[in-house]
């Protein structure tokens, strides 16, 4: 009778809180509206940043989600390797290839390959290391343990590119120029943004492809369905696990490459970007592929309108924004939009 | 007062709790000849740095209670500290110019802004941070384990942004923005300020001492009562401790509330020795920083953490300087304070590698790790798999 009565209470004070949250979604939704009507052009400008900041996003919060989905474990080390990567990138780009504003058409695209096919398996393996150093001895242990052991890799990591780079921002020329690519009256993209959107495309691509396709892909949605099921089945559980290290590790340094073309970046820009590409996962749906890109471009886009519209507090509370959903989330939907419930969020 | 007399002569553990309490109670008379000592005169510290090494021990005693009692990973703790900073310079500063309000205070009783006396403003952040602790902690521990550590990572980001930008909430200056609030009232007696003092440093130092002795206290007293039990159990396995009657939410909230009291009651204690607040010393790495020296000492382990937390804000304060001068004048050129926070975190990845347990390991704690007794392993078979891009046909 008492479980009764208590599963009626907390159906209608759920159904209260949603609705709160439905209704402050609506009244952003609106407010959205009228920017658009007044002021057309700045809107979809605005709009474009943050579809290309998202795209960043989404591919690290990518790294957070499939390490998540299998081993249930926020990798807070990913911000870092990405932020490593990016910085080893800069490197590649400048003092190997030397790449700079007179590169051709050709030779940004091979460049940016050849910095894509350096660093991408060099930080899978290195995330693949910090699986096998770092996580995977704690696999019996307590949960909160290999969670504050990704902390304290996540600052050694940060250490390491603070060793070897410093303190000051690191950059590459704009040898993908900064001019517009599309105009579309004052609506303009430009080609620098324009790129981001054409590598992350098709990296998402195998990425779906690799996860539905491939019997590896198999195996890894295996194992986060059920470990002891998958290994019974004869699913080499250690290696899968590796594998999505790697995998997680190539599409942060792939997040490197796009995010140089923007942005300079130093060795702690993986803590913030890591935090926000966390937000975007659990915003989609924590181990949803397609929930973390979805929450990357909405968390993008809540940015970009946060900074470049009028009447938003602007770009000093961007951090408490980001934040504040985050939270919001947690306490009202904490299985993210495209998410399933799951025994964490009950 | 005979069983303490007693336990003196038979405990090894009171004596020599009691031995290194007298020691740190003279400590400020002493600290000079011991500093000339030679070979390890240099890496003592001097009692200022002594003062804020205490009050970063107590902090960390106050996220032992939420993260080594209750188990929940508190990635924020420095909102705490920010609030408690903020009640002091809300009530013992000049900053509301418009009122003039004195209670006891120290300062000259002609100057504008609310003036309440030290003590009480310790008590006032006490109880401001609890009610902190309980907005916080209300909507969010529903949630379980790594969802919660964000969420309060969340909130250890927005508080610090918020005193940054709280110079104009509505046109109100609440926090003064980037500049931070100064200065901030000494403690005192009457018109007796420490501050003013010759021996300013020395009489803050034993203040500390006093603090932080009520903060082990009360952790000794909590762990064993009803309410630390609970705590313990909750820990262990909250599904069983929720059949047992334990209720979740009022005891998980309980944690919250007074580990952020004592987080509240050091930040205002640091912020009236070092006379203001100010949004830089809000950031994230101090919240982990507190937690490495939990991690150190040993979760739930309140000598542990004692340890722990004197060693790593010794550190924090002169050990890593004092060492870094040493390497450098033996002509290596690494300046070990830059990598603080690598070296952090090497402590923190090798103390869950090696000795999970701490320093001083908690008894119940060790057996919790020895036996695998825990609440979610990192393999749950009953957890559903949350990779969702999967064909039908695969099911």
């Amino acid at each position: 009778m008492t479980t009764a009565k208590s599963t009626l209470q907390r159906i209608r004070s759920s159904s209260v809180i949603d609705w709160f949250g439905l209704a402050i979604l609506a009244l952003l939704v609106i407010w959205l509206a009228t920017k658009l009507v007044t002021d057309p052009t700045r809107f979809f400008n605005v709009a474009a940043i943050g579809v290309t900041n998202g795209a960043v996003y989404g591919l690290v919060a990518l790294g957070y989600t499939l390490v998540y989905g299998i081993l249930q474990l926020i990798n807070f080390a990913h911000g870092d390797v990405f932020a490593l990567s990016g910085l080893v990138a800069s490197t590649v780009i400048v003092s190997l290839l030397g790449l700079d504003e007179g590169t051709g058409v050709l030779g940004i695209v091979i460049g940016l390959l050849v910095t894509l096919a350096i660093t991408a398996p060099l930080f899978a393996l290195l995330n693949g290391g910090i699986e096998r150093v770092a996580y995977k001895p704690l696999r019996g242990a307590p949960r909160l343990s290999p969670l504050i052991t990704a902390v304290g890799v996540s600052f050694i990591i940060q250490n390491v590119s603070l060793a070897i780079y410093g303190v000051d921002f690191e950059s590459v020329p704009a040898f993908v120029p900064r001019t517009d690519a599309i105009t579309i009256g004052e609506f303009a993209v430009q080609w620098n943004k324009l790129a981001v959107i054409l590598i992350v495309a098709p990296v998402l691509l195998a990425l779906t492809w690799f996860v539905t396709s491939t019997k590896q892909g198999k195996a890894m949605r295996a194992v986060a369905q059920d470990t002891e099921a998958s290994a019974m089945m004869g699913i080499d559980v250690n290696r899968t696990i590796s594998i999505t290290f790697f995998l997680a590790g190539a599409l942060a340094a792939s997040a490197g490459i796009v995010y140089l073309l923007q942005f300079n970046m130093r060795y702690d820009t993986g803590f913030e970007l890591g935090l926000i590409a966390f937000t975007a996962a659990v915003l989609g749906g924590i181990g949803n592929l397609t929930g973390a890109v979805v929450g990357a471009m909405a968390i993008g886009l809540v940015q970009a309108f946060n900074e470049g519209l009028d009447g938003t507090p602007g770009s000093d509370w961007t951090r408490s924004i980001v934040f504040g959903i985050l939270i919001a989330v947690l306490v009202f939907r904490p299985e993210g939009i495209l998410g399933e419930r799951t025994p964490e969020g009950a | 007062m005979d069983s303490l007399l007693d336990r003196l002569k038979t405990d090894r553990s009171w004596q020599i709790a009691v031995g290194m309490l007298v020691l740190g109670v003279i400590y400020p008379f002493i600290v000079d000849s011991l500093q000339s000592l030679p070979l390890i005169g240099d890496f003592l510290p001097s009692t200022a740095s002594m003062v804020v090494m205490v009050v970063y021990t107590m902090m960390a005693l106050g996220l032992n209670i939420v993260v080594g009692y209750a188990g929940l990973l508190d990635l924020g703790y420095v909102a705490f500290y920010a609030a408690g900073a903020y009640v002091a310079g809300w009530f013992a500063s000049q900053h509301f110019e418009g009122v003039s309000v004195h209670i006891g205070s120290t300062v000259d009783s002609s100057l504008p802004g609310i003036h309440i006396s030290m003590w009480l403003v310790l008590i006032l952040a006490g109880v401001f941070t609890t009610l902190v602790g309980i907005i916080i902690g209300l909507p969010t521990l529903r949630l379980r384990g790594d969802y919660l550590a964000i969420v309060t990572l969340g909130f250890g980001e927005i508080v610090p942004q918020f005193v940054r930008n709280g110079d104009s909430i509505g046109g109100f200056d609440l926090t003064h923005g980037t500049y931070g609030i100064s200065p901030i009232d000494s403690i005192g007696f009457g018109s007796f300020a420490f501050r003013d003092q010759e021996n300013k440093a020395s009489l803050y130092y034993w203040t500390a001492v006093v603090l932080l002795l009520i903060t082990v206290f009360c952790c000794v007293r909590l762990r064993d009562s009803r309410l630390g039990r609970a705590w313990v159990a909750i820990r262990e396995d909250e599904t069983a401790a929720a059949a047992m009657g334990v209720p979740l939410m009022r005891t998980k909230t309980w944690a919250y509330a007074i580990g952020a009291m004592f987080g509240g009651v050091a930040g205002a204690f640091y912020a009236s020795f070092k006379a203001g607040a100010f949004p830089a010393d809000f950031y994230f790495q101090f919240s982990m920083f507190l937690l490495c020296m939990v991690i150190l000492g040993g979760m739930g382990s309140i000598w542990g953490v004692l340890v722990g937390g004197l060693i790593l804000s010794y550190l924090d304060r002169e050990g890593l300087a004092t060492i870094g001068s040493k390497v450098q004048d033996a002509g290596l050129n690494f300046d070990p304070t830059k990598y603080q926070f690598g070296i952090y975190g090497v402590i923190i990845v090798v103390m869950m590698l090696f000795r999970p347990t701490g320093l001083i390991p908690e008894r119940r704690h060790k057996i919790e790790i020895a036996e695998g007794v825990h609440d979610t392993p990192l393999y749950d078979v009953q957890h559903e798999g949350t990779l969702t891009d999967r064909d039908p046909s695969d099911d």
